[in-house]
């Protein structure tokens, strides 16, 4: 399996990218890390006529600690931001996720902004982001727009990104004093897509959880602090709610049961870190 | 190199390859993998599954450990590549990792092999005394069909304790 035949750009700077990326419109893809990308382009699921590398691009490769957030940039590798010592105390959520994205040797060369443009309904990353209400930071040779991590996913691998549309940075929100995080998942092994994939988090007011793998793209729910019989109806509700579909790994019913599993497991764990 | 590589066309392309400097020529679309074997004579480096799922293409791009067929050969570009060439010394004395390899039995047919030996000999110089659970998860990334893993884990176990005791000994020469 060799990709098909593409023109090869290294552009010097984002503005060189994203003028060769108006040019050629959806006829370019954007190469990062490529670890989602060039296996497509490996199977010959995708066929673009020109490759835009914005992979080695210095101006990308930036992780800034902003009063709210931590914004991360095109560049920055799964594996740079794992080593990131601080990352548990700035993003515990981010750092609990990291380590089921994939396997040590993709991380390495997989970026975070990469993973969320993929937009894989099972990726741990785009989970964290609509978890967390995090943004999308979007740029164009002609504007800059920032969307919600909801408004963002639009379904199995597609985004409401335009062609001519690089992500620059992702935001992920900062750790809220008083919550606590927790992250479950379920795969065929360690590093496999997510059969179901559970973000939680919990403070005073109430509790949070993200669902991936089961639904076409990750979903929230938010909860009142429900305990015993009203979690388990609310986690039944949300399991039905995500409109699961059997395929070769998983029947719809074992990612319900999966839904309340994990997610009573993630909830409670976040319960109690709070604070 | 000139920023746009055109199609079909073959671009001559430096890097580093096992410490030593070499060229070759490939179009945008030849993988790094194809590129070490066929441009470079670099048969160590093996191809399983060309999509980054099975590891047997494993090699070390600036150190880190990296899927050779999910990337181009034209990104490789002025970096560093090491393979599993580069591990035994140049009178072909095994490294500390080979040597664990072979003592408890870690390889039966070997197609994978080149590929494990890369991705541990970044990741245990990264990861002091790494448990068994870190080792199996960082040992996913990587397809055997032989050995079921039991030597695999015992030589990855047992190299992380030679190199801890090594980097005790020359704690500056690691």
């Amino acid at each position: 399996m060799k990709p098909a035949e593409f023109d090869y750009l290294r552009p010097a700077s984002p503005e060189e990218a994203l003028a060769a990326l108006a040019q050629a419109g959806e006829e370019a893809r954007l190469l990062a890390g490529g670890q989602s990308l060039m296996a497509m382009l490996n199977m010959r699921l995708v066929q673009p006529a020109l490759l835009i590398d914005i992979g080695a691009l210095a101006a990308l490769d930036f992780v800034r600690l902003e009063k709210d957030a931590l914004v991360i940039g095109a560049a920055v590798t799964q594996g740079a931001l794992e080593r990131r010592a601080s990352l548990a105390e700035e993003v515990p959520l981010l750092a609990l996720a990291l380590p089921f994205l994939g396997h040590y040797q993709t991380r390495n060369r997989g970026t975070v902004c990469g993973s969320i443009a993929h937009a894989d309904p099972s990726a741990e990353l785009p989970l964290a982001l609509v978890a967390l209400e995090g943004a999308v930071m979007l740029r164009s040779a002609r504007r800059r727009r920032t969307l919600a991590a909801a408004d963002f996913f639009a379904g199995m691998l597609t985004t409401a990104r335009r062609a001519d549309e690089m992500i620059e940075a992702v935001r992920f929100p900062r750790r809220r004093l008083g919550a606590g995080y927790a992250f479950r998942e379920m795969a065929l092994r360690h590093g496999d897509f997510a059969l179901c994939a559970v973000a939680a988090i919990a403070d005073d007011a109430g509790l949070r959880l993200a669902i991936g793998g089961v639904a076409d793209r990750p979903v929230a729910r938010d909860f009142p602090l429900l305990e015993a019989d009203a979690l388990e109806d609310a986690l039944d509700d949300f399991a039905w709610a995500l409109g699961a579909g059997d395929d070769a790994h998983a029947s719809a019913r074992y990612r319900r049961s999966l839904v309340r599993k994990l997610g009573r497991e993630a909830l409670e764990e976040a319960k109690c870190r709070r604070g | 190199m000139p920023a746009r590589l055109k199609a079909g066309k073959r671009h001559r392309l430096r890097l580093t390859l096992n410490g030593r400097e070499v060229a070759g020529e490939a179009e945008p679309r030849l993988l790094l993998s194809d590129f070490l074997r066929h441009a470079l004579g670099a048969t160590g480096t093996h191809v399983g599954c060309e999509h980054g799922v099975c590891g047997a293409c494993t090699v070390r791009l600036d150190g880190l450990a990296v899927r050779s067929c999910l990337m181009l050969a034209v990104q490789a570009e002025g970096r560093r590549v090491d393979t599993v060439e580069s591990l035994a010394g140049a009178d072909g004395a095994l490294s500390a990792l080979q040597r664990a390899f072979r003592r408890h039995h870690a390889l039966q047919c070997g197609f994978c092999t080149p590929g494990i030996l890369m991705s541990l000999s970044d990741w245990l110089a990264r990861t002091p005394n790494p448990s068994e659970q870190a080792v199996r998860e960082m040992l996913s990334g990587h397809l055997c069909r032989c050995t079921g893993y039991a030597g695999i884990v015992r030589a990855a176990l047992e190299a992380a304790a030679e190199i801890a005791e090594d980097r005790e000994k020359a704690p500056h020469d690691v």
